[in-house]
């Protein structure tokens, strides 16, 4: 899969995150959390984690967590990352 | 004879407030409180410095202050909470010397017995005549109870009341007499009403929190001690308004009548008042306007003073009367020790207000809380900041199940025996941490901004800086 175009997914609910995926020319991911030090590490790890599963290898993918847990993390990445590739099908 | 006087800065003169005096305010005005501002700012105005201040509690509103602790007008703050503005500045270093941070019952006993004297006591009243009567019962900015007023008042050198309504002499129904007052000063406004009422005053419709709730109130049932003169406190917070609500149903199906209510007040109380489920309110604190009504009009809502609620210094205090307390939790350890002091990232956001006296006098203490909140799990190894004692924790209650403490076997079985869903503290957090994860440790900072003294003055715990 490849990021195509910006997408998002997730709300800034607690216990929610907003994941907004862009397209890059090299992987990077940047995480913000309310639980940075507990959990900052996690939602990175979930983050790549779904990010290869994918086979994303390029974008830009910014979390803004509010305390998701890593099936929710998880969840929101495969959403954003599929709607920017659904949109430009659609397109 | 009058003691009215003409401004503010005239009152402090008189006064004779000096450099490295220490001054009291209250809380009743809440997060609508303009006091505490007006007062410093005109005590910066006239170049006072080294000022300690000692607050019932401290609030958002109350933002100024950082401004004044780095401008060295004030050096020292002694309180029994602190709201999360002047709180993150707190934890960031911004004072030298420690916030030294009470409890509704530890600070009027500290006051009484001499241990913390204060210079100048500052009174908020909504009303007030020209000798000093004063109360928040009535007036444009009523407040209800004035009741962690009165000790500073009995004892301060000086006593100011600051009214934005003066009555013809004598105020009737007053909360605080006149022999204690040296000067009056009027002003525009002592508050804004809609932040006097503000806070968490609702009741939850989270599910989550009314499966709480529920349970709550069997534990409560389950414990043999909801029967005819049955006493209760509860907090403020969504569960704990709702467990309120479903008392008062079950009261008043089984006609039980209860003898007291205590606690900041809500309107949810005087329901249960209205209802016949207690003769009486003890009122220390009104949390709305149906709470502030009800102490103006009805003869069995009794305005108390924080001593009598819950001084350890006194012969008594209404917490020693107390059957049930419900109270909230930021973090629980596995020593059932409570933290209400510090959030998830180590800043302070909160403080025991009530928390450690209610649930050290109640004879069953129950902490009402979620498992888990932003994935941050309730129950841990070690509190963050030790707030209450665990020794006087009777009770951990969460939608997936109730600890109790292993030094109440008593209710331990009464609990099985009704059915209600036990657990160790240690299976409530193994099942937190399955959910969340572990959380990797949070590293705070080497110097002390803030010493948690227990009721009895007792240093139970210290907070560090934030990083």
């Amino acid at each position: 899969m490849v990021i195509k175009q910006k997408a998002m997914a997730g709300t800034m609910e607690s216990s929610d995150c907003l994941v907004y995926v862009e397209p890059a020319a090299d992987l990077q991911v940047e995480v913000s959390s309310v639980v940075m030090v507990q959990f900052g590490a996690a939602i990175k790890k979930a983050t790549l984690d779904t990010l290869a599963e994918l086979g994303i290898k390029q974008g830009f993918i910014k979390i803004q967590d509010r305390g998701a847990l890593d099936c929710v993390v998880k969840a929101r990445v495969e959403t954003a990352v599929r709607r920017s590739e659904k949109e430009v099908q659609n397109a | 004879m009058s003691k009215l006087v003409k401004s503010l800065e005239e009152a402090i003169k008189l006064c004779g407030l000096k450099d490295g005096m220490t001054i009291s305010f209250h809380h009743h005005l809440r997060n609508g409180d303009f006091v505490l501002n007006m007062v410093l700012k005109e005590i910066a105005a006239l170049g006072l410095k080294n000022m300690t201040i000692n607050a019932s509690a401290i609030f958002d509103i109350h933002e100024p202050l950082i401004d004044l602790t780095k401008q060295k007008v004030v050096t020292g703050i002694e309180t029994d909470y602190m709201g999360r503005t002047v709180g993150e500045a707190i934890s960031g270093g911004i004072l030298e010397k420690p916030v030294i941070f009470r409890t509704h019952g530890g600070r009027p006993g500290a006051i009484d017995t001499g241990r913390t004297p204060i210079d100048v006591a500052f009174v908020a009243a909504s009303q007030a005549d020209d000798m000093g009567n004063c109360t928040g019962k009535f007036g444009k900015s009523a407040c209800g109870s004035l009741g962690y007023a009165m000790s500073e008042a009995a004892h301060a050198k000086k006593v100011v009341v600051i009214t934005d309504e003066l009555v013809p002499y004598p105020l009737n129904g007053f909360s605080i007499p006149e022999v204690n007052v040296d000067c009056v000063v009027q002003v525009d406004a002592i508050g804004n009403p809609a932040g006097i009422v503000s806070g968490t005053t609702k009741i939850t419709r989270d599910p989550v929190g009314l499966k709480m709730a529920d349970l709550a109130v069997q534990a409560i049932i389950a414990s043999g001690l909801l029967k005819d003169g049955f006493s209760f406190q509860t907090g403020a917070g969504g569960a704990s308004l709702a467990a309120a609500v479903f008392l008062k149903d079950i009261m008043v199906q089984k006609q039980i009548k209860g003898s007291f209510v205590m606690g900041g007040i809500t309107g949810y109380l005087v329901d249960m008042l209205e209802a016949g489920c207690f003769r009486n309110i003890m009122d220390v604190q009104c949390f709305d306007l149906k709470a502030v009504d009800s102490l103006a009009h009805d003869p069995r809502h009794l305005e108390v003073s924080a001593t009598h609620y819950a001084s350890p210094f006194t012969k008594s205090s209404i917490v020693d009367s107390l059957d049930v307390v419900i109270l909230g939790a930021t973090q629980v350890d596995t020593n059932f020790n409570v933290n209400v002091h510090t959030n998830s990232q180590g800043i302070i956001m909160g403080g025991s207000g009530g928390h450690s006296d209610a649930a050290a006098g109640a004879k069953m203490s129950m902490i009402i809380a979620p498992l888990s909140r932003a994935r941050m799990s309730l129950v841990v190894d070690r509190v963050q900041t030790i707030s209450t004692p665990g020794k006087t924790i009777d009770v951990v209650l969460t939608q997936r199940g109730i600890a109790v403490n292993p030094r109440r076997e008593d209710l331990c079985e009464k609990f099985k025996t009704a059915g209600l869903p036990i657990v160790t503290i240690e299976e409530l957090k193994a099942r937190a941490e399955a959910i969340n994860g572990i959380a990797q440790p949070l590293k705070t900072g080497t110097k002390t901004v803030a010493e948690v003294e227990y009721r009895t003055g007792e240093i139970i715990d210290t907070i560090k800086n934030i990083l």
